[in-house]
């Protein structure tokens, strides 16, 4: 059952090759067999699951079923599950079951899709490697020792280990096309606003935006499908029609310009990663695009910025956990202050503290001209780079990550350092703009993806690129148990 | 010395909208705890504030009624503190961006002239819930039925000098929120409360002393007696030589009291930005024009017409059209009896002092509108004179009934028979041969005044019943006769 697209598992599912019972009940116990290893899990619902399918299926039966109709997929555990724990992989709500489904959750099971199980994640999606989860790193299922980046890490590692065809991520600063680029997979972030919030634990909501993480970009827009749409229950979300992201996969890439920032090809860039991209963009090139070189000149201030805004909007949106209403309560409290300060003392994780005590400073009096208002003031500089560079060419493209994925423990000291993993996905979150992540090769048997950005509302563009792309290469056929070591790409010579 | 109070008020004002400023949840007074809330209130993980757009237009109709700038681009603003009450750690409030800003109102002090006092601004802002620290055996219980209830918070100037000022100020603010139907206006419910910065300096000093803000006052008395005895408590300090320090106090009405609200050491730092889920506001002149449009009559273009069209005195205009209420009252007697100056002496003189010595609103008056414009039907129309009117008024405000049947049942109908009276002045000079001669030795012009004593003895004996007038005339023809 391992590996398979979703795609092929639609088309199982119509041709009654197996039901969506038998299906879910396969993948909930290759799960319990097999991700002791990659923790990629939090919790799995397999109640909810069965009886999702066992509707799936009735709708199957009497021939009024959506491509995703019995179709397993794993919610990143930020994503509120009616009647199911969302812990946001933090203490605070270890015990939280929420009264009410995400807008995205909820689009998902009318169209059929069938949830088993909430996967793991950075602590309330702070971080980048996975490793700041109240419960545990998750492994990278293509190398044990490596993290399979984050927040979304966990959704990641059920994908790449072949327990689901699909899960969904959330990238505020990079948080789906990291992990998807870390675990060879096709993720997008859609333009800020496609996909409601409603439901989603927030991080920094003017940057939160959810999305899908796949095997190929086909999958990944029938996901984006299902996912996207105005929704009047978040003011942010966009009142624009939802096209069909999967009408323009098989356009031709004929007179397409794509822009090569030279900011995304500076001396922090991995050689070999580089040498991965830019086998990419020829292959592009050779699909008929034109490649022309262009600037981001603000893209070094988008790290700072963004670790301004990021953490004052999280110092904001997290007070709410303090104890009163739900998650987790500290013991005997001896008045109201002692609630409040050990609760969430005792409940949250350090990365989480770091993230309240540098926005709370942000945000101070004193301090907020220098640091909130500058910040947002990068932002227009980064929005308005953008802009112009959108205006000469249709996408834009480079790295995703500086690295492949590094080893486990190896950035946790350093959250600097940390911060620098995220240099060339942050400003899309900053920009609002679409982005993607595609797998493009391997380095030391580490995978490396390929960055696409492209203009408000270009997903359709991104997911044709990415899906043609896919029709003349195999890395994103690959997987960690189709061989035991990938050939690297100049073996290959790809 | 001498000194001089400095008073501003910051009036929250809870608007009448269906549901609440940012979720659907009904919006109302007096429903069992946490039964009026959804996930937007009660803080789930989650889940995201919609902005009502009648909350918008009730706070636009609020600013073009005074006639301040409306706002075209405003912006929502998260005030970040932590109270069990608050669900979410912050209050959605505007900040730099307001949706209303400069405007005035006018006022009419107590030597009637007008007075302009200025508003900084009034801003959209959601209110937080309750805690409830009874019945929970030393437990606190938080009741969300209020969170996220919309308010407008309106600011003034600290351009009032007096309590008497701030009292007028607030309930101009109060007949305008009402007239345009923004608010119930209902004080006990706290649907309109008022915090009061209050500061004295000595007469002459242009700087502003250091002031105290008085929390929560939510009735016109109140605003009056917690200005003033913190005004005495101010002076007090000043005089001994003490300094006034900045600081939250809250009024106790029941020792007629200001004390300070505790834990006011931690400055807050409320940590404001622009809230990241909601859009900022943005509205066109088209919007704006429209709801200018569709205001009712204003409570100064009420009381130009109150003199234009009814010929009421402007002092007179101004006391009945203050609150919309008293106006609609007034407006009301004037249908049944067609007089607008005796409605108008009526309502601001015998109704509204039994309404100031029983201590009630007009929307509590026990005297409808349509008994008071009968009563004043049978004063025009002769069949009771002033004294009867009186007693009516008494026996109505006691709700003895309709007005011709408390007229039979105490003999109050005025005595026009001319015989009758003539009986009855005949008696009285009869019986007072020492006064009667005292009015025939004074001078011609003298005696107009010494018939006084006459009038009353006759109206004593008719038990007041006897016509004014017609004894008037036979007192002063029998007399004249005499002499």
């Amino acid at each position: 059952m391992t590996h398979k697209t979703l795609v092929q598992i639609a088309k199982d599912l119509a041709a009654g090759k197996y039901s969506s019972r038998e299906i879910t009940q396969d993948i909930i116990a290759d799960i319990k067999a097999r991700d002791t290893v990659y923790n990629s899990f939090i919790s799995l619902s397999e109640d909810l699951a069965l009886g999702q399918a066992d509707a799936a299926d009735a709708r199957i039966k009497v021939g009024n079923a959506d491509t995703l109709t019995g179709v397993p997929f794993a919610h990143k555990d930020l994503f509120c599950t009616q009647g199911h724990t969302t812990t946001a992989a933090s203490k605070m709500l270890a015990n939280f079951v929420p009264p009410y489904e995400s807008t995205v959750g909820q689009r998902l099971l009318s169209a059929g899709a069938v949830c088993v199980g909430k996967t793991n994640m950075d602590e309330f999606a702070m971080g980048s490697s996975n490793e700041s989860s109240f419960f545990g790193a998750v492994k990278n299922p293509w190398d044990l020792n490596a993290v399979p980046g984050g927040s979304s890490g966990g959704s990641a590692a059920a994908v790449a280990a072949g327990f689901v065809p699909a899960a969904t991520g959330t990238d505020t600063g990079g948080s789906i096309r990291q992990p998807a680029s870390f675990c060879n997979l096709t993720g997008i972030k859609p333009t800020y606003g496609r996909v409601s919030r409603f439901g989603i634990i927030a991080y920094a909501s003017s940057l939160d935006q959810a999305g899908p993480m796949c095997q190929t970009a086909e999958d990944a827009a029938i996901m984006l499908n299902a996912m996207a749409g105005f929704d009047e229950q978040d003011s942010t979300s966009v009142q624009q029609e939802t096209p069909d992201f999967t009408a323009e996969l098989n356009l031709p890439l004929h007179g397409l310009k794509v822009g090569l920032p030279k900011e995304f090809f500076g001396p922090g860039l991995n050689p070999q990663v580089a040498e991965c991209i830019m086998a990419a963009v020829k292959e592009i090139e050779k699909l008929g695009a034109q490649i022309i070189d262009i600037s981001l000149p603000n893209l070094e201030l988008s790290i700072p910025a963004y670790y301004v805004i990021a953490p004052s909007e999280a110092s904001s949106n997290l007070s709410r956990f303090d104890g009163v209403r739900y998650g987790y309560r500290c013991d005997k409290p001896e008045n109201l202050m002692d609630l409040y300060c050990r609760t969430r003392a005792e409940g949250f994780g350090t990365e989480v503290k770091r993230r309240i005590m540098v926005g709370t400073y942000a945000l101070s009096e004193g301090y907020y001209d220098a640091y909130y208002v500058k910040a947002q003031r990068i932002r227009r500089l980064i929005k308005d780079d953008f802009a112009r560079a959108l205006s000469q060419v249709d996408v834009i493209m480079g790295p995703v990550a500086p690295t492949p994925a590094f080893d486990l423990g190896s950035n946790t000291k350093d959250p600097v350092a940390m911060y620098l993993e995220d240099i060339y996905t942050l400003s899309a979150n900053m920009a609002g703009i679409p982005a993607m992540s595609a797998p493009a090769g391997f380095v030391n048997g580490r995978p490396v993806g390929l960055h696409i950005m492209g203009n408000y509302f270009a997903e359709a563009k991104l997911l044709n690129i990415a899906h043609q792309y896919q029709q003349v290469t195999d890395w994103h056929l690959q997987t960690p148990t189709s061989n035991s070591v990938p050939v690297s790409n100049q073996e290959k010579g790809a | 010395m001498s000194w001089e109070i400095v008073i501003g008020l910051e009036i929250h004002v809870q608007l009448a909208t269906k549901s609440k400023l940012f979720s659907g949840a009904k919006a109302g007074f007096g429903a069992a705890p946490n039964t009026q809330t959804t996930l937007v209130d009660l803080g789930m993980p989650g889940a995201l504030p919609v902005f009502n757009q009648e909350a918008l237009r009730m706070a636009v109709a609020f600013g073009t009624a005074i006639d301040a700038e409306v706002c075209k681009h405003s912006v929502f603003a998260r005030k970040n503190y932590f109270y069990p009450d608050s669900p979410k750690g912050y209050q959605t409030s505007q900040m730099d961006h307001p949706i209303v800003g400069l405007g005035h109102l006018d006022i009419q002090l107590e030597d009637r002239s007008i007075k302009r006092i200025g508003v900084t601004r009034a801003h959209l802002e959601e209110d937080a819930g309750k805690s409830l620290h009874e019945d929970y055996d030393g437990m606190t219980g938080i009741d969300l039925n209020r969170s996220s209830t919309p308010l407008l918070e309106i600011v003034s100037e600290p351009d009032m000098r007096n309590a008497k000022e701030a009292v007028a100020y607030m309930r101009k603010m109060h007949a305008i929120v009402t007239t345009i139907g923004i608010s119930d206006g209902n004080m006990a419910e706290g649907s309109m409360r008022c915090d009061a910065n209050v500061s004295i300096r000595p007469k002459g000093q242009e700087k502003l002393g250091t002031r105290a803000e008085l929390k929560n006052i939510n009735s016109f008395k109140f605003i009056e007696r917690a200005i003033n005895v913190e005004v005495e408590r101010q002076i007090d300090i000043l005089e001994d030589g003490g300094k006034i320090v900045q600081e939250t106090r809250l009024y106790d009405s029941d020792k007629n009291e200001t004390r300070p609200m505790r834990s006011k050491e931690e400055a807050n730092d409320y940590r404001y930005f622009p809230c990241p889920d909601l859009l900022p506001i943005e509205i066109d002149d088209a919007y704006i024009d429209a709801i200018r449009q569709s205001l009712p009559e204003l409570p100064d273009q009420r009381s130009a017409r109150f003199v234009s069209q009814l010929g009421l005195s402007e002092y007179d205009a101004s006391v009945l059209s203050a609150s919309r209420t008293l106006a609609d009252y007034f407006e009301a007697v004037v249908l049944v009896c067609n007089d607008a100056k005796l409605s108008a002496n009526w309502v601001t003189g015998e109704l509204s002092k039994y309404m100031n010595q029983h201590n009630v609103e007009i929307d509590q008056v026990p005297v409808t509108a349509v008994h008071l414009g009968q009563l004043i039907n049978r004063i025009m129309d002769d069949t009771i004179n002033s004294k009867g009117a009186k007693a009516v008024f008494d026996e109505l405000w006691n709700q003895a009934g309709e007005v011709d049947a408390i007229i039979d049942a105490n003999g109050l109908k005025q005595v026009s028979d001319i015989g009758a009276i003539e009986a009855m002045v005949d008696d009285v000079i009869a019986s007072s041969p020492k006064q009667v001669q005292q009015y025939a030795d004074a001078e011609v012009e003298k005696r107009g005044k010494m018939l006084g004593f006459f009038m009353g003895q006759v109206m004593k004996a008719s038990k007041g019943s006897a016509n004014p007038g017609q004894v008037n005339g036979l007192l002063k023809k029998k007399l004249d006769l005499l002499c």
